[in-house]
């Protein structure tokens, strides 16, 4: 296609997206207006199944299901990238590519940040996931954060003692099991009342979602740290994304 | 609630709270697309992560701005980030016909370097 017929083209799906989204905005209520029909219903029900954090009760009591089909497609986003980076993996180490273990220079004080961080961050993230019902937070956010947290020892150059803390097979089976427990709490608890459930669903999104998360970024790390002797892998002698993470 | 929430909303300066957050996401989010080197957009990528993060929790939405902070501040532009180192690894190793893009040359010399600038900017 010719570039003037791709703007001409664009041009024509913007327009069109922006009448409609327009046309779909001006109908919604006012911002920040005094009736909230379904806050209404939903903090009453909340309140009423002894779940002080209302967005926990919408998000694992009253819609438990939009949150079984989130879990199983985050499920499946860690099975099919541990499935194919694997083989890709495999193809790479039988061309004689070898591992390299990390950042070669990191400076003293990242060291000791990371070190001790990484204690403090995972306390956060137990607690965010073991406190989510009663304040903000919950399996999700603190199922990211352990699964991120772990990465800080990267950031602070300890590659293999990243690898000791986090034993992948172990780690699969773990996210198996809790996507499992999900599925079989929701379903089981679906009609019944709701007081102490959404502590046990949080644990069990927690740890699916925090293993998922660390297999996801395990498995683009080892991509991204496996050197070929006759590639360039030498020119950057700093890990990969040294600086990105943070503690969340 | 429904009146708390309400009075901590209203206001002259909850507003300019409010245009201030929007236009600052909007901003970062013009200067991802902007940015034309692979390695640095990520980097930037996670500066709009934190600038949406904090649009959400003056929303009062804190549920919401915890998972963005975790997930668009840290775990994307470090999949992003990794991704691109191992396809950069596969283009030079095995001469493959990389996209002769306008960000390949930024991305080659950004590296660690771009990423460590990044951070002292974020910050």
């Amino acid at each position: 296609m010719k570039a003037p017929a791709r703007t001409l083209l664009f041009a024509a799906g913007a327009a069109g997206t922006a009448a409609v989204f327009t046309a779909g905005a001006l109908g919604l209520p006012a911002f920040g207006g005094a009736a909230h029909p379904y806050a209404d219903r939903a903090v009453e029900q909340a309140v009423r199944q002894g779940t002080p954090n209302a967005v926990a009760s919408v998000t694992f009591d009253q819609r438990v299901f939009d949150t079984l089909g989130e879990e199983i497609i985050l499920l499946a986003a860690a099975v099919g990238a541990v499935v194919l980076l694997r083989a890709a993996g495999r193809e790479d180490r039988d061309d004689g590519a070898s591992l390299r273990h990390g950042p070669a220079e990191v400076s003293d004080a990242l060291r000791i940040v990371g070190h001790l961080l990484l204690p403090v961050t995972l306390l956060a993230g137990v607690y965010i996931v073991a406190h989510g019902h009663q304040s903000p937070g919950g399996g999700f956010q603190g199922g990211v954060i352990l699964g991120t947290a772990v990465h800080l020892l990267y950031l602070a150059g300890d590659y293999p003692a990243l690898q000791r803390l986090r034993p992948i097979p172990l780690l699969e089976s773990a996210e198996a099991v809790a996507a499992a427990a999900f599925a079989v709490l929701a379903l089981a608890a679906a009609g019944q009342a709701a007081t102490g459930r959404v502590p046990a669903l949080n644990t069990a999104v927690g740890v699916e979602v925090g293993c998922a998360l660390v297999l996801l970024v395990g498995k683009f790390f080892e991509q991204a740290l496996l050197v070929r002797d006759d590639g360039p892998g030498g020119q950057t002698h700093a890990g990969p994304g040294a600086a990105t993470r943070e503690p969340p | 609630m429904n009146a708390l929430s309400l009075d901590a909303l209203s206001g002259p300066l909850a507003d300019a709270l409010i245009a201030a957050a929007l236009a600052m996401a909007a901003l970062m989010a013009t200067a991802v697309v902007l940015t034309r080197s692979t390695v640095r957009q990520a980097i930037v990528l996670s500066g709009y992560g934190m600038a949406l993060g904090l649009l959400f929790l003056i929303l009062q939405a804190p549920d919401v701005a915890m998972s963005q902070f975790g997930v668009g501040t840290v775990l994307v532009p470090l999949i992003v980030v990794l991704a691109l180192h191992a396809t950069r690894r596969h283009r030079g190793g095995g001469r493959e016909a990389g996209r002769a893009g306008g960000g390949d040359e930024g991305e080659r010399d950004a590296g660690p370097g771009g990423g460590r600038g990044g951070r002292g900017a974020r910050r």
